[in-house]
């Protein structure tokens, strides 16, 4: 469960985020849409604890982020695709991950998405294809096992075999009761992977509702430029 | 949550990276090879001149050795701006002051792990190389002078990390640390209208406290104070570097 109540951020005389309030609920996969720079991201990092709200909450399994204890075996995170250590191997960048929440060293091995044991996590992170990285990030977030995943744009990158492991792993998860918060550019899979979308635009929640429900009168696409183009200026 | 868990996450990244081997490797041979190539200059010395400090050539060597251990604390926060490490190091230790404490504790135990070895080498290589004018490990003011200098090494790790969390980044902050630890180097604390200020900045600092300062005596080169005072010194600037790093730290948006 993630609850987000009239989360602000202003940088200077830059509104990011204007006072947006939604509920994730387990159970459920719910997809983040919104255009580049309408606070997709900065609300994701106002969730995580990384940007300091202007005002507003956001709790995460009932409390803010930085007072979860091991956050790793609760919350799975992934934020940019290339944030490991170009010097470092896969699976050392997932060792001090686990080492840093008390996470089993067999877990770093059989992980989903950059397995320990596979060849690949024995190479740098600097060569990997932005696919790999990607994977990598996953493997990253899925380490703690947690209850709660939030990724910003987890397709980004990946082959089509990726994108059908991905959506089914999202969908596993929502069905296992966890809750899966996930944003996206890419209309038709968050139609075919989303249970239920939240948008936003120019840093104000515009809808918050059931895949079904926009759809009944056509594509995601079209809801999402219809909800969306009435503030463009 | 807790610090020891951070600690032992700091550490695996230590180990992890070339540039840590790249740093503090050469900490080891340019403080043990400097000490013996100046410990043997001056024993080949002319007996007329000034008179001798066997401590001076055993610890000179380290005021160049030091800067591979700012290197290596400012890398251990300014890679993690650098490369956005940053983000999940934060996610998996949210409590800005856990994460870095741990990171604090892990690096200053490496490079006092570094110290450990180079400054007795030093000290070693540099009696060997005086031979007949060499000291032994308890003459007067060489075990006051070995711990100094153990502590002084450490002490720059805690404190360039300091100045790098402040300054977030790799690039500016060696561009702030490497000037003060080479000016003083060039004698610059030695003119009388600045030696009242610069005589406690953290190199000269470390000067008085490995001997370095000049041949004992001349008061050109005499300080306002001891090297047990200059001991705490170091840590002063410590504790306000680290302090001024976790205030930017605890607030900052990542």
């Amino acid at each position: 469960m993630i609850e987000v109540r009239d989360l602000a951020k202003r940088y200077g005389s830059t509104v990011a985020v204007d006072g947006i309030s939604f509920t994730v609920r387990p159970g459920a996969v719910t997809g983040f849409l919104g255009r580049n720079g309408a606070g997709k991201s900065t609300t994701m990092r106002m969730i995580l604890g990384l940007i300091r709200p202007t005002r507003g909450t956001a709790l995460v399994c009932g409390r803010p982020y930085r007072e979860l204890a091991d956050p790793l075996r609760r919350v799975g995170a992934l934020l940019e695709a290339r944030s490991a250590h170009p010097d470092r191997t896969a699976y050392h960048h997932l060792l001090w991950l686990a080492r840093s929440n008390r996470i089993p060293t067999a877990r770093v091995h059989e992980v989903p998405g950059m397995a320990g044991r596979e060849p690949a996590a024995g190479r740098r992170a600097g060569g990997f294809s932005l696919g790999m990285a990607q994977r990598l990030g996953l493997a990253a977030a899925l380490l703690g096992d947690p209850e709660v995943l939030v990724l910003d744009e987890p397709m980004n990158g990946l082959d089509p075999d990726g994108i059908r492991w991905l959506r089914g792993l999202l969908r596993d998860y929502a069905a296992q009761g966890r809750t899966v918060f996930v944003s996206s550019h890419l209309m038709g899979e968050v139609a075919q992977t989303a249970d239920r979308v939240i948008v936003i635009d120019g840093g104000r929640l515009v809808a918050d509702t059931t895949v079904a429900e926009l759809t009944a009168g056509g594509s995601l696409e079209d809801a999402f430029f219809r909800l969306t183009e009435g503030r463009r200026e | 949550m807790s610090v020891a868990a951070a600690a032992r996450a700091e550490w695996v990244k230590i180990r992890t990276l070339r540039s840590t081997v790249g740093a503090l490797l050469p900490v080891v041979v340019v403080g043990v090879g400097l000490a013996h190539l100046a410990g043997t200059s001056m024993r080949d010395a002319r007996a007329d001149g000034p008179p001798l400090d066997p401590l001076f050539p055993a610890f000179y060597g380290l005021t160049l050795a030091q800067l591979g251990v700012v290197v290596f604390a400012v890398l251990t926060i300014g890679s993690e701006y650098g490369t956005g490490t940053i983000a999940p190091a934060l996610l998996a230790t949210p409590r800005r002051g856990v994460f870095y404490a741990g990171k604090a504790i892990a690096a200053t135990l490496a490079a006092a792990a570094v110290a450990l070895v180079t400054v007795p080498g030093a000290f070693a290589a540099a009696q060997a190389a005086l031979g007949p004018k060499g000291v032994g490990v308890t003459a007067e003011g060489v075990p006051e002078a070995l711990v100094g200098a153990f502590l002084f090494l450490t002490l720059m790790c805690p404190f360039a990390l300091g100045v790098a969390t402040m300054l977030r980044s790799t690039v500016r902050a060696l561009a702030i640390l490497l000037p003060v630890f080479f000016l003083g180097s060039q004698g610059i604390a030695n003119v009388p209208a600045l030696k009242p200020v610069l005589q406690y900045m953290p190199d000269q600092v470390a000067w008085v406290i490995m001997h370095l300062t000049g041949p004992p005596g001349d008061p050109r080169f005499a300080r306002d104070y001891g090297p047990w005072e200059g001991v705490g010194l170091l840590v002063l600037w410590t504790a306000a570097a680290l302090a001024g790093g976790y205030l930017v730290l605890r607030r900052a948006d990542v």
